[in-house]
């Protein structure tokens, strides 16, 4: 039987790991301490003996543990990549999470018993996508981008076996998800190759008369006032002067919040929530899994009746970028 | 929970010391607490970098770096990285109670300086496990942090 709404939580660490278990989390998600992931920061991420670690705790308790491989390797370092696919097999984890195509290809060759799960990275926004990647590489599930209505993601699922996730919560990302290059723009660093948007030594933050100024490598994206909230420091979040005018020309910084929309996505047979957030510390997964362990219960026991708890979503904003929340695309009539 | 704000009339008396002795008071404070658990993170990545910590209700600053002995205070110069907020937020980020991300995004700490060699020491100590750290504490210092540490989650609306 395919799951229904299963919790799937970021693990940057070893304690967020036992943070996000502790609270509920079906599945945790988790990379390397290198670029084959999209969360490539100083410090961040797993070694071999935390991985083992990581995973004896979760399956102990019950939860799965993925792994994200989801850069695009580079023609010099692509043994890393597959290094990094042999590790993922041999240490016991329940699936990877992949978004180029090669990769997928030697995953399935040598590893043939190894689940694998399409990375929002590859950007799989249809159907026919979706099943090509079944077909080919026989992935058992897709991570669908943010950038679809709920309508769009019902016609994928009706005409897929592949299971869907579906992100829930976390920083917004408008890369046409996998495909963004702002970031190599201004620094010659982006996710999909570097596996970090923004890395930290392109950033600077800066206390000036005027406010705290963002740059990324040298390029002022944003000024705060005293009184601002601030966002990551994207570029996609910055602050620009578009024909005389300051203002936010992409997106304002903001977290996408989906938790209303969760009986429709039960009723859809949604099979997975992501949560957005494996940079983020062990005491912000312990707060959003706790939070979205009990939305996603009330709603298994009673959907007609489901309304999020205020108390919630006001502690989901107060750790959200921008401190405030959207449904994003999920709820537009247009497509 | 809403950890003691800084009474003033001693954050005025914390303003006039000087910066050395405090500094040297805070790593010393530093080494016996937490230096037995520290030391085994790799600190080679971050060996000559300085560091700063600003308190900035009792308009206090911290100037010191890590050696392969422990902490050490520094007396002047210029620092690699400064991390800004108030004593509470550093008290409730150093107890696990809350995200440094969502500070930064609530502007209540600032990370001036090298941002990465901020973001790696940040990850470094988000990777120590709080049980172990308090653990090695001496005396009874780390369990009087766990019940801090859980009567302040206790009281979250969630
Ligand atoms: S610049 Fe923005 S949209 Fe592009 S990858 Fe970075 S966070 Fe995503």
């Amino acid at each position: 039987m395919k799951p229904l709404l299963e919790l799937i939580c970021p693990a940057g660490s070893l304690p967020a790991l036992k943070a996000a278990v502790d609270h509920g989390a079906d599945g945790v998600y988790l990379g390397l301490k290198d670029n084959t992931n999209a969360r490539n920061f100083s410090g961040l991420n797993f070694d071999a003996r935390t991985l083992a670690e990581g995973i004896r705790y979760a399956h102990a308790k019950g939860a799965k543990v993925l792994m994200a491989l989801n850069t695009y390797p580079q023609p010099a370092t692509l043994a890393r990549w597959h290094a990094a696919v042999d590790t993922a097999a041999t240490s016991g984890v329940d699936a990877i999470i992949l978004a180029d195509p090669g990769l997928m290809a030697y995953a399935r060759k040598t590893h043939p018993n190894l689940r694998l799960h399409l990375s929002v990275q590859g950007s799989a926004t249809s159907y026919e996508a979706v099943n090509f990647y079944r077909e080919r590489f026989g992935i058992q599930r897709a991570v669908l981008p943010r950038v679809l209505s709920l309508a769009q993601v019902e016609n994928v699922v009706q005409h897929t076996d592949v299971e869907i996730e579906l992100f829930g919560f976390g920083g917004l990302c408008v890369m046409v998800e996998g495909r963004c290059l702002l970031s190599s723009y201004a620094c010659g660093d982006s996710p999909n190759t570097f596996g970090a948007c923004s890395p930290g030594h392109a950033v600077r933050w800066e206390q000036t008369p005027k406010g705290m100024e963002t740059r990324l490598n040298g390029v002022l994206i944003d000024r705060y006032a005293d009184n601002e909230k601030a966002g990551y420091p994207t570029l996609c979040k910055g602050r620009f002067e578009v024909q005389g005018e300051t203002y936010y020309a992409l997106e304002e910084p903001t977290s996408l919040n989906s938790m209303e929309l969760l009986p429709e996505m039960a009723r859809l047979g949604i099979a997975a929530i992501k949560i957005e957030g494996r940079q983020r510390s062990p005491a912000y997964a312990a707060q959003v899994t706790k939070v979205w362990r009990a939305a996603i219960d009330a709603v298994k026991r009673s959907a007609e009746t489901f309304k999020p708890n205020p108390a919630w979503m006001a502690e989901l904003n107060k750790v959200s970028e921008g401190s405030m929340h959207t449904l994003g695309a999920y709820y537009r009539p247009w497509k | 929970m809403q950890l003691p704000a800084f009474p003033a009339p001693l954050a005025r008396l914390v303003t006039r010391l000087p910066t050395w002795p405090t500094s040297w008071a805070f790593a010393a404070a530093c080494n016996l607490a937490a230096w037995p658990t520290l030391k085994d993170l790799d600190w080679e990545v971050v060996r000559g970098r300085r560091f700063r910590v600003v308190v900035k209700d009792m308009g206090l600053g911290l100037f010191f770096s890590v050696t392969p002995k422990g902490f050490r205070a520094e007396r002047n110069g210029l620092a690699d990285v400064t991390f800004t907020a108030t004593a509470q937020d550093f008290a409730r980020l150093a107890l696990r109670l809350e995200d440094p991300d969502t500070l930064f995004f609530n502007r209540r700490l600032l990370i001036e300086g090298d941002t990465d060699l901020g973001l790696m020491v940040k990850n470094m100590l988000d990777a120590v496990e709080l049980e172990t750290l308090t653990g090695n504490m001496p005396g009874p210092m780390g369990q009087a942090l766990n019940r801090l540490r859980r009567l302040a989650l206790a009281q979250q609306p969630v």
